[in-house]
C-alpha cells in the first residue's frame, strides 16, 4: 500500500512538472514547425516572465492588493505581454536578419541571444535567486499520518488544470481561427503559403509571441511550484523544454505534450527511486537516445531529405 | 505611408520599454524571506526613457538614415594593387609567424609574474579554440559540448596524478587521447544526426560529463574537486622550492641560481606556448592533407562531398577526434597550471565562451581565431570594471557577427596551391 502511495506521489510530482515542460515545449515546436530552427533563447524568455510575474506580484502586495485571483491574473498578464513583446523583439532582431541562411548561423545568432538576455537579467536584477512567494498554499493528503502521505496539493491542481486551459485554447486557435489556419499553411511550405498572399513574417512573428506567452505561464507557474527563481534557471528549464519537444516528435503540438508528460515522470521517477542528482542525466539520456534512434520522435512525422 | 511609418515607430518605441523597463527599471530585493521591490535610480530610467526615443525616431526617419550611412565614402578605400603573389605572400606571413614565437618566447623574462600566468590562460584559449575550429568551422559541425572533452584531460591528469603518481609528460598524451577516445565514441553514433540536433546533444553530454564529476564523488571528490595536481617537469627538475618526489633534484639548485617563484609561471607558459604552436602546426597541416579539404568539402556541399565518393562518417569523425584531442591536451596544461580542477571550471558557459572565439576570429581561419582569443581572454582584465558585462557583450557580438559579418573579423583565406604549367 505505502509502496502505491509513493509511486502515485511520484507519478503526480511527474505530471506536475511534465504538464508546464510541455507549456514551455510549445514554443520550441512551433518555431521549428515553422522555419526550422531551434530558438535557443526559449528558456530565457521563459526565465524572464517569472521574473516578470514575481515583479508584478511583489507590486501588487505593495499596493496593498492581497485579494489572491487578482494577483494572480494581473501577474499572468503582465508576465505574458513582457514575454511575449520579448519574444517579438527577439525574432525581429536576432533571427529575421539571418532567416535562410546556413543552418548554424540562426543557431548561434540564439545561443548569442540566449547568453545576452541571461546576462540582462544577471545584471537588472543580480544574480542571487530571490523567494517566490507560494501563493497557492494547502492540499489533500492520503494514507495514514504515522507511515508515508501522499499529498496532492492545490498547487499542482492548478498547474494542471492552467495546463490544460491552455492547451485546449491553442488547439482550438490553430485548428479553427484563420491565423491558426495561416500558420499550419506556413509550417507545411512557407514559399507557396507566401504566394498565397499569407503574410509569412507576420505568422513567424506570431508563432514567437504564442510561444512565449506559454512560456511565461510556465514561469509563472513553476516559479511559484519551486519557490525560487534565478537568472540561470531558464537554460535548464529550457533544455529539459526541448527535450519533450524533441521526445514528442518536433514541430507536432500534441507530442510536445507528450513528450512533457513522459519527461516529467521519467525524471521524478529518478529523483524518486535513485537519486536527486541523476535526474539531469536522465533526461538528458533520453534526449541523446531519442535523438539517435528515433530522431523523428514519437509523434512526428518523418522528414524526407530532398536533394 | 508617413502614418504607417509612424504607427510602426510608435510601436518599437512601446516594444522597447516594456521588454526593458519592467526588468531594468523594478528591481526586487530579497531581505530574508521577504522580497520587496524597489525602483531603480533616475538614471536608469532615464535612459531607458532615452532608448525608447532613441528607437522611435531612428524607424522614424529610417530610410533617411540609412541612405545617409550609404552615401558616407567608406573610411578604407579599395587599393587598385594586384594582390600580392601567392608564394610570396605565403612567404612573408612564415617568416612574421616565426618572428612572432621567437618574441613570444623570450617575452616572459622581462614581465610581471601576473601577466605571464595570464599569457598562459590566453594559450590555453588558443589551443582550445584552434581544436574547435577544426569541428565547428572546418567541419562545420556545432559542438556546444566542447568543454566535457577539455574536461577529460583535465581530469585525466588530475587523477592519474592523485591515484597513479603520474607525471604531466605522461599524462599528457594519455590524457589528450582519453579526450580523443571520447570524442571518438560520442562521435560514432552522433554524427549521422543533423547540425542542429548534433548542437543539442553535444551540449547534453557536455552536461552529463559535467553532472557526473559533480556526483561521482567516491571517485572525482565531488564539487570538492581535486587539487595537489602536480607541476610538470624539466627532465625530472622540478620547480618547487623543496623537492617533493624522491629521486627529483630542484630546478634552481641544479643551475645554481636562487629560487624563484617565476621560474615555473615562466616554463609552464614556455610549455604551453610550444604546445599551441604544436596545435596550430598540426591543424595547419591537416588543413592542406586531403582529410582537411574533405572537411571543408562536406561543410560546404554535404549531398556532392558525398556522390564524390567521401565517407560523411570518416569524414566527420576525424574532425571530431581530432578537435577533441587538442581540447584534452590544452585540460591538461590547465590542470597542472591551476594545481586544482572543480566541475566549476567545465560548465556549458565555458563552451560558450570557445565558440564565440571561433566565431569571432572567422570559422575556420587559423588567425583569426588566435586573436579572437587573445582579444577575448585580455580585454575583461584590461578594464576590470567593465568586466562583469563581459558575457553580455559576448551574447550581443555573436548575434551581432552573425546578422553582419558570419564569416568573422578575418575570415579564411584558402589555402591552395597552383598547378604546375606543363610542358
Amino acid at each position: 500500500m505505502q509502496d502505491l502511495l509513493y509511486f502515485f506521489q511520484q507519478l503526480i510530482n511527474g505530471l506536475t512538472i511534465g504538464s508546464a515542460y510541455a507549456l514551455i515545449a510549445i514554443g520550441y515546436t512551433m518555431v521549428y514547425g515553422i522555419i526550422g530552427m531551434i530558438n535557443f533563447a526559449h528558456g530565457e524568455i521563459y526565465m524572464i516572465g517569472a521574473y516578470t510575474a514575481l515583479i508584478a506580484i511583489t507590486g501588487l502586495a505593495t499596493l496593498g492588493i492581497a485579494w489572491l485571483p487578482v494577483i494572480l491574473i494581473v501577474a499572468l498578464i503582465c508576465a505574458m505581454i513582457v514575454s511575449s513583446t520579448m519574444g517579438w523583439a527577439v525574432e525581429r532582431v536576432a533571427y529575421r536578419p539571418v532567416r535562410g541562411r546556413h543552418r548554424l548561423i540562426p543557431l548561434i545568432s540564439a545561443i548569442g541571444m540566449s547568453i545576452f538576455l541571461q546576462n540582462y537579467v544577471h545584471l537588472a536584477q543580480g544574480s542571487r535567486n530571490i523567494g517566490f512567494p507560494a501563493l497557492i498554499d494547502g492540499g489533500f493528503q492520503f494514507g495514514s499520518a504515522d507511515s508515508f502521505q501522499m499529498s496532492l496539493s492545490y498547487m499542482q491542481i492548478t498547474i494542471f488544470i492552467t495546463t490544460l486551459i491552455c492547451m485546449t485554447l491553442l488547439s482550438l486557435f490553430i485548428s479553427r481561427s484563420r491565423t491558426g489556419r495561416a500558420c499550419r499553411a506556413v509550417s507545411q511550405d512557407i514559399g507557396m503559403a507566401n504566394l498565397l498572399g499569407i503574410d509569412t513574417n507576420r505568422i513567424i512573428s506570431a508563432t514567437f509571441v504564442i510561444g512565449a506567452a506559454l512560456a511565461a505561464v510556465a514561469g509563472l507557474l513553476l516559479g511559484m511550484y519551486y519557490g525560487s527563481i534565478d537568472p540561470l534557471f531558464g537554460f535548464i528549464a529550457g533544455l529539459k523544454a526541448f527535450t519533450a519537444a524533441v521526445l514528442g516528435g518536433i514541430g507536432s503540438i500534441p507530442g510536445a505534450m507528450l513528450g512533457g508528460l513522459i519527461l516529467g515522470v521519467s525524471e521524478s521517477m529518478t529523483s524518486g527511486y535513485l537519486s536527486g542528482e541523476y535526474k539531469d542525466v536522465v533526461s538528458f539520456g533520453l534526449l541523446i537516445l531519442i535523438l539517435l534512434f528515433k530522431p523523428t520522435g514519437l509523434l512526428g512525422k518523418p522528414e524526407v531529405e530532398k536533394i | 505611408m508617413a502614418a504607417n511609418t509612424l504607427k510602426h515607430a510608435l510601436f518599437c518605441a512601446v516594444v522597447t520599454l516594456v521588454i526593458a523597463y519592467p526588468i531594468l527599471g523594478l528591481n526586487l530585493e530579497a531581505e530574508g524571506i521577504n522580497v520587496t521591490l524597489a525602483g531603480a535610480d533616475t538614471s536608469t530610467v532615464i535612459s531607458v526613457i532615452a532608448a525608447a526615443i532613441v528607437v522611435f525616431l531612428f524607424q522614424l526617419f529610417r530610410e533617411n538614415i540609412l541612405s545617409a550611412l550609404k552615401s558616407i565614402p567608406s573610411p578604407l578605400p579599395k587599393t587598385q594593387k594586384e594582390p600580392m603573389a601567392e608564394n610570396k605572400r605565403a612567404r612573408i606571413e612564415s617568416w612574421v609567424l616565426t618572428g612572432i614565437v621567437i618574441l613570444a618566447l623570450f617575452w616572459p623574462f622581462f614581465v610581471s609574474r601576473g601577466s605571464v600566468d595570464l599569457a598562459t590562460l590566453v594559450l590555453i584559449y588558443i589551443m582550445l579554440a584552434l581544436g574547435l575550429n577544426v569541428v565547428v568551422g572546418l567541419a562545420g559541425l556545432l559542438d556546444l559540448g566542447y568543454v566535457a572533452f577539455y574536461a577529460v584531460g583535465a581530469y585525466t591528469f588530475a587523477l592519474l596524478s592523485q591515484y597513479a603518481g603520474v607525471s604531466f609528460w605522461v599524462a599528457l598524451p594519455i590524457g589528450a587521447c582519453l579526450a580523443a577516445l571520447f570524442g571518438f565514441t560520442l562521435g560514432f553514433p552522433v554524427l549521422r544526426l543533423r547540425g542542429d540536433y548534433l548542437a543539442i546533444v553535444t551540449l547534453g553530454f557536455g552536461e552529463i560529463i559535467r553532472i557526473l564529476l559533480n556526483n561521482w564523488t567516491a571517485l572525482t571528490g565531488g564539487p570538492n574537486g581535486v587539487g595537489g595536481i602536480p607541476d610538470p617537469t624539466l627532465f625530472g627538475m622540478e620547480f618547487g622550492r623543496r623537492v617533493k618526489e624522491e629521486g627529483n633534484v630542484s630546478f634552481h639548485e641544479t643551475f645554481g641560481i636562487a629560487y624563484s617563484g617565476e621560474h615555473k609561471v615562466i616554463f609552464l607558459y614556455l610549455i604551453a606556448l610550444v604546445l599551441a604552436v604544436f596545435t596550430a602546426l598540426v591543424i595547419r597541416r591537416f588543413m592542406r592533407m586531403p582529410v582537411g579539404r574533405s572537411w571543408e568539402a562536406l561543410r560546404e556541399d554535404e549531398i556532392a562531398a558525398r556522390s564524390l565518393g567521401l565517407s560523411r562518417t570518416a569524414v566527420k569523425l576525424s574532425a571530431f577526434t581530432i578537435g577533441a584531442f587538442f581540447a584534452g591536451f590544452a585540460g591538461t596544461v590547465f590542470a597542472s597550471k591551476q594545481g586544482f580542477i572543480s566541475p566549476e571550471s567545465f560548465v556549458f558557459l565555458e563552451s560558450a565562451i570557445i565558440l564565440a572565439i571561433v566565431v569571432l576570429g572567422g570559422m575556420g581561419s587559423q588567425i583569426g581565431v588566435v586573436l579572437a582569443a587573445i582579444a577575448v581572454t585580455i580585454l575583461p582584465e584590461l578594464a576590470r570594471e567593465f568586466s562583469e558585462y563581459r558575457m553580455l557583450i559576448f551574447g550581443a557580438a555573436m548575434v551581432l557577427m552573425m546578422i553582419w559579418r558570419p564569416q568573422g573579423l578575418m575570415p579564411v583565406r584558402r589555402i591552395h596551391i597552383p598547378l604546375r604549367k606543363q610542358e
